[in-house]
């Protein structure tokens, strides 16, 4: 393997960050203010009240300017394993490409029908069906979110399938087990909850602004008062996801785990980092220190990976050269298997052109016996399954802990919103401006653990990114990158400038 | 009930399925067809809203399907997905560029502050319509013409060259937009789509002049939609095609394979003419009778007609995506189909396709009971 197609990798990688990035800056919030808005439209519908219709439609506004950027990210996304990702596409096409389809069946159309209907059916069909379509809309864009997080689940914790060898690809055996993982399940429940944090500090942020400009008070209360109590839900149980999440990753991706703590010694009833600053010295060949200042929870690291507070949590060191204490083995153990595995598939196709049974049994049964560790037979060195760890450990730490912002934050919105006494509080509505784009921020550093955490993989185990590719020149996907970085960028720009003049504008009651 | 259904029905009932969607696909492309007029049928402000509006509703059902489509021939022909969209990669590219601006275009041309303004967003919505057309048509050409690919799954073996399905030519697709015959289907659908946006028009817009120009313009579009029509039908029938032997799966070439298809399938034969007769009724009726459904026979017509197409490409012992860099190489619906347990599934999956059209049908009707009119986008407030 040469330098070139490592940069195609890398390109093709880059590319894929790129798009993904962009369209989960507008995915959050469709998922969270379809529900809101959904809420908000019924309550118009019961009470009747004009009032209720025009911050309805205000927040409607916003979330269509939102939702056709996420369309327009969001296309790439759906063709891009295809086009730079041609390995992957068929090597478990068989699994991943069913979510993807019943995803476009099942979510798309009901999305893009009823949110027709939900700008355009003011006056054109029943109260009824127009307040049924705002929920479908939701309904159908948080649908969406639970297939495409079914496939992502799946490639972190590969469940439910078996390899063929006359295929060469992965099938599916059992479409429940890849369905319900419980990686899957936190993993759809952790980010559509996110989403709604996300949107609900959207709303908050924006209606502070209002107070401060002392402009549609009446609209920027009862807006507060929606959106905080479900961005309060929201934000706890975003929490309670998170830790289900985080004991899944020790469970199935240990290596990710360590890197999220940047532990590289493995140790019993080992303490969580609640602050802490990475020793950039420090690699699987030495001694020195993890941290050059850490702040630990005793013990809370072993309780969050394996509920148990004097449980073994395996560090990089541990995962890389083996410990048989704790019964870890060293991975230059599981790549010589993975490369035997490898090594049984060609010979079973060479014995099966040549029509050599024999033969052909006998690689079968060595691709067999060591398919589990099957993908490690493709890393050139044991140090090549190490994440980045600087990029894990910080992403993950800065997420927790404005996750936990998020919720304290909530509760002093509520206090002073049921007090009535939010509009004085002229601090506190600046900081909630402020925490708009930390909503997001949190949102993208849980892509950023979940993906850089799991590298080189781009299925758990199976695949590493360079066995991964389209058969591209790096020269190709260079270019494709800088166009989307430069029309996704004009695209945000126009985005932004769209969204804050309607803010601006403000909602209908006191326009005119 | 799908477990009963033996491994080749599977992979027969998903081609029809993707060739229903892809027949769906090109009816809906009179989105496409749609904005490459607004300009030549609205003169004033006005008008031009009205157009857009009596498209911009619909946008969203053409380019769903188009995501659906992708969805669709990943899960069930997942080695066409990752051969053709990462091999024929600079087209498929354009494509989904072509899409992306479109896609910000409606609900982004009048809004104030919009930083690039309205006619940029307008130049958007016809440059979508120019490429999206004429390249999805080129790209499905070469469902006949064969494409310069190679295919070898040892290759998953050796991590110096490890990508199974390989273009072996550096335009990696858009060699296609050179090829008289692939180019003739990508100009028919060009030409269709501005046939199928103007019946549309017709159809949903109450405004005399907006209708009278339309009628006009519909004489030259079905005037270019037919030469190029029947230079692509008298090409298909025509040419060799790829033909599998069922029995040892080895493909040859097939001197008029797809007259011999058309011959050897009478139903998709009756299928192709009802197709044909649709789309020309829809036209006559409209010019000749002053009726304004003509949409619905010539996209009756389009849907029946590209379905008996794909099926041309598919069935029959057929490569429907054939290499002609090694013909052992090419796709045919069971070498590059999911797995039998997969199609299963996906099989129980597709039960809820007449749901969803019904609801689509709904929802259409419901928005689309009154026509628009100029009084209407005067009024309202959320127009694009």
């Amino acid at each position: 393997m040469d330098e070139i197609y490592y940069s195609l990798v890398d390109w093709s990688r880059a590319q894929f960050a790129l798009t993904a990035i962009y369209h989960w800056l507008f995915v959050p919030l469709t998922l969270g203010l379809s529900f809101i808005i959904a809420i908000m439209h019924s309550i118009y519908v019961r009470t009747g009240k004009e009032s209720w219709k025009n911050l309805t439609k205000f927040w409607m506004t916003l979330f269509g300017i939102n939702f056709a950027i996420g369309v327009a990210t969001g296309i790439i996304l759906e063709f891009q394993f295809g086009t730079n990702w041609s390995n992957y596409s068929w090597f478990v096409g068989d699994i991943f490409g069913a979510p993807l389809a019943i995803e476009g069946i099942m979510a798309f159309f009901l999305e893009s029908v009823f949110i027709a209907v939900m700008f355009f059916g003011w006056d054109k069909v029943s109260k009824k069906f127009h307040l049924l379509s705002s929920w479908l809309v939701a309904i159908g864009s948080n649908l969406s979110a639970l297939w495409i997080l079914a496939a992502n689940a799946w490639m972190q914790n590969p469940v439910g399938m078996h390899f063929n060898p006359d295929t060469a690809r992965n099938e599916m055996l059992n479409f429940g087990e890849i369905l319900f993982s419980p990686t899957a399940v936190y993993k759809f429940l952790h980010t559509i909850s996110n989403g709604y944090v996300v949107a609900s500090l959207f709303v908050v942020g924006v209606s502070a602004w209002f107070l401060l400009k002392q402009r549609h008070i009446l609209f920027a209360k009862r807006s507060i008062v929606i959106a905080v109590i479900f961005g309060l839900i929201s934000s706890l149980f975003v929490a309670y996801t998170g830790d289900g999440s985080a004991y899944d990753v020790a469970q199935t991706q240990p290596m990710k785990f360590a890197a999220m703590e940047g532990l590289y010694d493995g140790e019993e009833g080992a303490g969580l980092v609640a602050v802490g600053v990475l020793n950039p010295e420090k690699n699987i060949h030495n001694d020195n220190d993890d941290y050059i200042f850490a702040l630990k929870i005793p013990k809370f690291l072993s309780v969050l990976a394996f509920r148990d507070a004097n449980a073994f949590v395996p560090g990089i060191k541990d995962l890389v050269n083996g410990n048989p204490d704790q019964g870890i083995e060293p991975v230059e153990e599981r790549i010589k298997r993975g490369k035997i595995a490898i090594n049984g598939l060609a010979e079973y196709k060479i014995a099966k052109n040549n029509n050599d049974d024999v033969a052909a049994a006998i690689a079968k049964k060595d691709l067999e016996d060591n398919f589990s560790d099957f993908g490690y037979g493709y890393m050139p060195d044991k140090e090549s399954i190490i994440p980045p760890v600087a990029t894990t450990f910080y992403s993950f730490h800065v997420m927790v802990a404005l996750g936990m912002y998020f919720i304290l934050f909530f509760i002093v919105i509520l206090f002073f919103a049921l007090k009535d006494k939010l509009a004085d509080k002229r601090q506190l509505l600046k900081l909630a401006i402020w925490t708009i784009p930390l909503g997001f921020l949190a949102s993208e550093l849980g892509w950023v653990v979940a993906e850089f955490g799991r590298q080189p993989w781009t299925i758990q185990g199976l695949l590493p990114t360079w066995m991964s590719t389209s058969h591209l020149n790096t020269g190709t996907v260079q270019f494709t990158f800088m166009l989307f970085l430069v029309l996704f960028t004009i695209l945000l720009i126009v985005e932004l400038k769209i969204m804050l003049r309607q803010i601006k504008l403000g909602p209908k009651e006191e326009r005119s | 009930m799908f477990e009963n259904l033996s491994y080749l029905a599977l992979q027969q009932y998903w081609w029809i399925i993707i060739s229903i969607l892809g027949s769906v696909l090109v009816f809906l492309m009179f989105v496409q067809g749609g904005q490459m007029l607004i300009n030549r049928i609205g003169k004033t402000s006005i008008q031009r809203t009205i157009l857009i509006n009596a498209i911009g509703r619909k946008w969203d059902l053409t380019f769903t399907t188009l995501v659906t489509f992708g969805g669709a021939f990943f899960a069930s022909f997942p080695l066409f997905y990752s051969t053709s969209f990462g091999g024929a990669y600079w087209v498929w590219v354009i494509i989904l560029f072509s899409f992306i601006i479109q896609a910000v275009s409606y609900e982004y041309r009048t809004k104030p502050n919009n930083f690039l303004g309205e006619k940029t967003f307008n130049t958007f919505l016809f440059i979508n319509g120019l490429l999206a057309t004429i390249l999805i048509g080129t790209a499905v050409g070469t469902f006949f013409t064969g494409s310069e690919f190679s295919i070898d799954k040892l290759r998953i073996t050796n991590i110096a060259d490890p990508v199974i399905s390989r273009w072996e030519t550096p335009y990696h697709g858009l060699e296609a937009a050179f090829n008289i015959f692939s180019l003739s289907l990508g100009l028919t659908i060009f030409g269709l789509s501005r046939v199928l946006g103007l019946l549309y028009f017709i159809n949903t817009i109450d405004d005399d002049e907006i209708v009278s120009r339309s009628r006009k313009q519909l004489k030259l579009c079905t005037i270019g939609f037919l030469v190029f029509f029947l230079l692509f039908v008298a090409l298909l029938l025509t040419r060799e095609g790829f033909a599998v032997d069922p029995m040892t799966k080895i493909v040859s070439m097939e001197k008029y394979k797809y007259l011999h298809n058309l011959l050897q399938m009478p139903l998709v034969l009756i299928i192709f003419l009802l197709g044909v007769i649709g789309v020309l009724f829809g036209i006559f009726v409209t010019l000749l009778k002053n009726s304004r459904k003509g949409i619905w026979y010539t996209g009756t017509g389009t849907i029946l007609t590209v379905f008996a197409v794909f099926l041309l490409a598919g069935f029959n012992n057929t490569a429907y995506y054939p290499s002609t860099f090694d013909l052992q190489s090419s796709l045919t619906i069971q070498n590059s189909s999911s797995s039998q347990f997969t199609l299963t599934v996906m099989s129980y999956v597709s039960i809820m396709i007449p749901f969803v059209i019904a609801y689509i049908w709904y929802a259409w009707r419901s928005i689309n009971k009154r026509q628009i009119t100029k009084e209407e986008m005067e009024l309202t407030e959320h127009k694009y």
